[in-house]
Parts: C-alpha cells; sequence; structure tokens
C-alpha cells in the first residue's frame, strides 16, 4: 500500500475523527453504546454501508448530474441500508430490536453523505473505499471506547460477561447510573474530545 | 383529547428527540451557536416535521404495511412491502422539503428568506426520519401521527433554542482550551438531558 493511500485509511482515525472533529454522525454514536454489542452491530453496519456508499457513489460520479445529487445520493444510501437492515433482522433478530430506529437512520447519517458529498464525488473508486473504511473505523473507535466505558462502569460488564460484580449481586461494585442514562453519553463523548484536543492542539477551535 | 394532549406533552418534554433520542444531533451541535439560527432552524424543523410525519403516516397504512393495499383491490392484500420503508420515508422527506421551499419561496419571501439554508439541511436531519420511524415503530394512527411530529418537532426547537442561549452566555466564561467550542457543547448538553429527565414520567 502506498503511503497516500495509507494516509487516507488512517487519517480519519486520530488527526480528521468524523465525531469528534468533523461533527459528523453523533446521534447514533450517542444512542447505541450502552452495550458493545448493540455498539459494535452498529459500527460494523455504519462501516460496511460508508464503504459500499462511498465506491457505488464513486463509480457513478460522472454519470449524476449535479442538481439531483443529493436525491441520487440518498437514494444509494437508503437501498443499501435496506440490505443491511434486511441482513441484521435475518441473523441477529434480537440486536436488531434493540438498534430500533436507529438502523434505518443510517440512511441520515451525516458521515455517510458528508464523506460521499466530500470525498467520494471527487475521487476514484479504490480511494473512495479506503477513506469510507477509514471514516467507519474512525467513528467505530469512538464509539467502541464509548460503550466499553459506559457498559463496564454501569452495568460492571463486557460483553455482557462479568467484570465488576455488582453490589445487589453480592459484589463489591456500586453500579454509577449516569452512566447507563443518556447524559453519560455526552459526557464521555465530550471528555473524548478534550483528551483528544489536549493531545494535538491544533484541533483546538479558535475563539468565538 | 385527553390522549392527544398527553401524547403531545410526551413528545415535547418526556420523550424529547433531541435530549432523550440523540436525534438530528449534527445540526443541534453544529447550528446552535446563535439564538437567531437555532430559531430559524427550530422553526423549519416544527414545520417539515408537522407535515411529513402523517404523510409517511399514510404511505405506512395504506401502501406498504402488511395487507395495508386491500383498498385498492382484494387482489393486492396480500403484498406486504414494509421493507421498502427507509427509501419511502426519504424520498417522502426530501420531496416535502424541497415542496415546502418553493411553496414558500413563492408565497412567503420573508420566512423563505429567514429559512433561507436551513431548509434544504432538513432533508438529512435524523429528527424528521426518526420522527417518521419512532411514528411507525409505536404504530400510531393518523390523528396521533399529527400530533407527535408537531410535538416532536416543538422538543426539538425548544433544545436547540435553549442549548443556543446557554452558549451565546458562554462567550464570556473561561473554558479550558481542549473544551472549547465541540467538547462543551457535549457537556452542556448531557447537562440538559438532565434537567429534561425531570419531566420523566409526567401523565396527564
Amino acid at each position: 500500500m502506498t503511503a497516500a493511500s495509507t494516509k487516507t485509511l488512517l487519517d480519519p482515525l486520530f488527526e480528521s475523527n468524523p465525531i469528534a472533529l468533523q461533527v459528523l454522525g453523533i446521534c447514533s454514536a450517542l444512542a447505541v453504546t450502552t452495550k458493545l454489542e448493540t455498539a459494535l452491530v452498529m459500527c460494523l453496519a455504519v462501516i460496511s454501508v460508508l464503504a459500499l456508499s462511498n465506491v457505488s457513489i464513486s463509480l457513478l460520479r460522472n454519470f449524476i448530474p449535479g442538481n439531483v445529487r443529493i436525491i441520487v445520493q440518498l437514494t444509494i444510501i437508503a437501498s443499501l441500508v435496506i440490505m443491511t437492515d434486511q441482513v441484521l433482522k435475518a441473523y441477529i433478530y434480537e440486536i436488531s430490536k434493540q438498534l430500533s430506529v436507529f438502523v434505518g437512520l443510517i440512511i441520515t447519517n451525516c458521515i455517510i453523505m458528508g464523506r460521499a458529498e466530500a470525498y467520494a464525488m471527487q475521487n476514484g473508486p479504490l480511494d473512495s473505499l479506503l477513506d469510507g473504511l477509514g471514516n467507519g473505523l474512525g467513528y467505530s473507535a469512538i464509539l467502541m471506547a464509548t460503550a466499553f466505558l459506559r457498559e463496564l462502569l454501569a452495568q460492571g460488564t463486557v460483553f455482557g460477561a462479568v467484570v465488576l460484580p455488582k453490589v445487589h449481586d453480592g459484589g463489591w461494585y456500586n453500579p454509577n447510573g449516569l452512566l447507563g442514562i443518556s447524559a453519560g453519553a455526552f459526557f464521555i463523548i465530550g471528555l473524548f474530545i478534550w483528551a483528544l484536543r489536549s493531545w494535538k492542539t491544533e484541533q483546538v477551535e479558535p475563539e468565538g | 383529547m385527553e390522549q392527544y394532549l398527553n401524547l403531545a406533552i410526551k413528545a415535547i418534554f418526556v420523550e424529547n428527540l433531541a435530549l432523550a433520542f440523540f436525534l438530528g444531533m449534527c445540526s443541534f451541535l453544529a447550528c446552535s451557536k446563535r439564538v437567531n439560527t437555532a430559531l430559524g432552524l427550530g422553526a423549519a424543523v416544527i414545520f417539515v416535521q408537522t407535515v411529513t410525519v402523517p404523510i409517511n403516516n399514510l404511505i405506512y397504512n395504506r401502501l406498504l404495511n402488511d395487507g395495508a393495499m386491500a383498498w385498492i383491490s382484494p387482489g393486492l392484500a396480500e403484498y406486504d412491502l414494509s421493507f421498502l420503508g427507509f427509501l419511502c420515508y426519504i424520498g417522502t422527506i426530501a420531496a416535502m422539503v424541497q415542496i415546502v421551499e418553493m411553496t414558500l419561496d413563492r408565497y412567503a419571501p420573508a420566512l423563505y428568506a429567514a429559512l433561507g439554508v436551513f431548509l434544504p439541511l432538513i432533508a438529512v436531519n435524523c429528527a424528521i426520519l426518526g420522527g417518521s420511524l419512532l411514528m411507525v415503530e409505536r404504530t400510531y394512527t393518523f390523528g396521533e401521527s399529527v400530533v407527535f411530529g408537531f410535538g416532536s418537532g416543538i422538543g426539538w426547537a425548544l433544545a436547540i433554542i435553549a442549548l443556543a442561549s446557554i452558549r451565546e452566555r458562554l462567550q464570556y466564561s473561561n473554558i479550558p482550551l481542549g473544551l472549547r467550542g465541540l467538547g462543551m457543547t457535549f457537556v452542556l448538553s448531557g447537562l440538559m438531558a438532565i434537567g429534561f429527565m425531570a419531566f420523566g414520567g409526567i401523565q396527564l
């Protein structure tokens, strides 16, 4: 792999993370992270839709008229999401029930539209595939880290396996209910952004 | 009547789309720097949400649901097109946004100028699609979907206006460098979500 394509693949992890820097795809990042299992399924769904939509839009980019491109992009993405949804319903019905509307909401997940518009419309299919995978991974990195902290501290488990035995089950750990509710997700992602920007100070927003 | 009022209260406060379901977060965080922008976007969301949720309700109950097409002819009763849902809802939303935009441009230029750039943005606001998907998942009737669409739009607008007002005040505070901007907005929204939890369990 050349240096340029490695950069396309790996930059979205920390340098231009879709969630922390580009403010894209935040809704699902907050909503599906109460448990690692649902977060993992969501990540896989987003990565596959993102990679496939980037490739297909990139292949069609010279045939899409400029003024109807949003509708065309939405149609491509919606079809891919329907496929993903059907696969999830067929093979892991329980988890797809827990994800409820959020699988459908991948359509309006701005990471996918954003990357289609900003990258796939200008670049070849191979680069677009790498860009899709990279942004999917950057998204997953934040999602999995958030889900790990939330599940561990709110329920004392990792992937459903007990790590910190809870007090009311006879253990010693007093679970932190705050992280289980919606507000906890906001705080964790806020702190992640703080940590990331303290490390990479060029990402700090200018005053104003 | 009472059930509608109850549903509206629930949609506005208890199950606030932005703060309880995290829908429409991207524009919620990105467009909340100024109260004026937040007002414009909030109004546009209320409007589009009130129109699209009932329309999608009709589409689902009359065309897509299992056996829903029986009213056209008995032979169509066996079809279940609900897997086409996502595609139809997003199509409706994109089309409605376009129609609303053209109508406003023609008949209410002042309002159109005020909403301006926000209308097209709304087509990809997940609060709108999320509203329609929640409506389908909870099998609301047509009347309920009108109330739910309107109420959830109001709730979202309320949340973004509140956040924007807080952020305007934040200019005078000294925030740690890395937390400035996006990071602080996340923490603020978290605090607001805790505030909104006080509405939990309210019923009329």
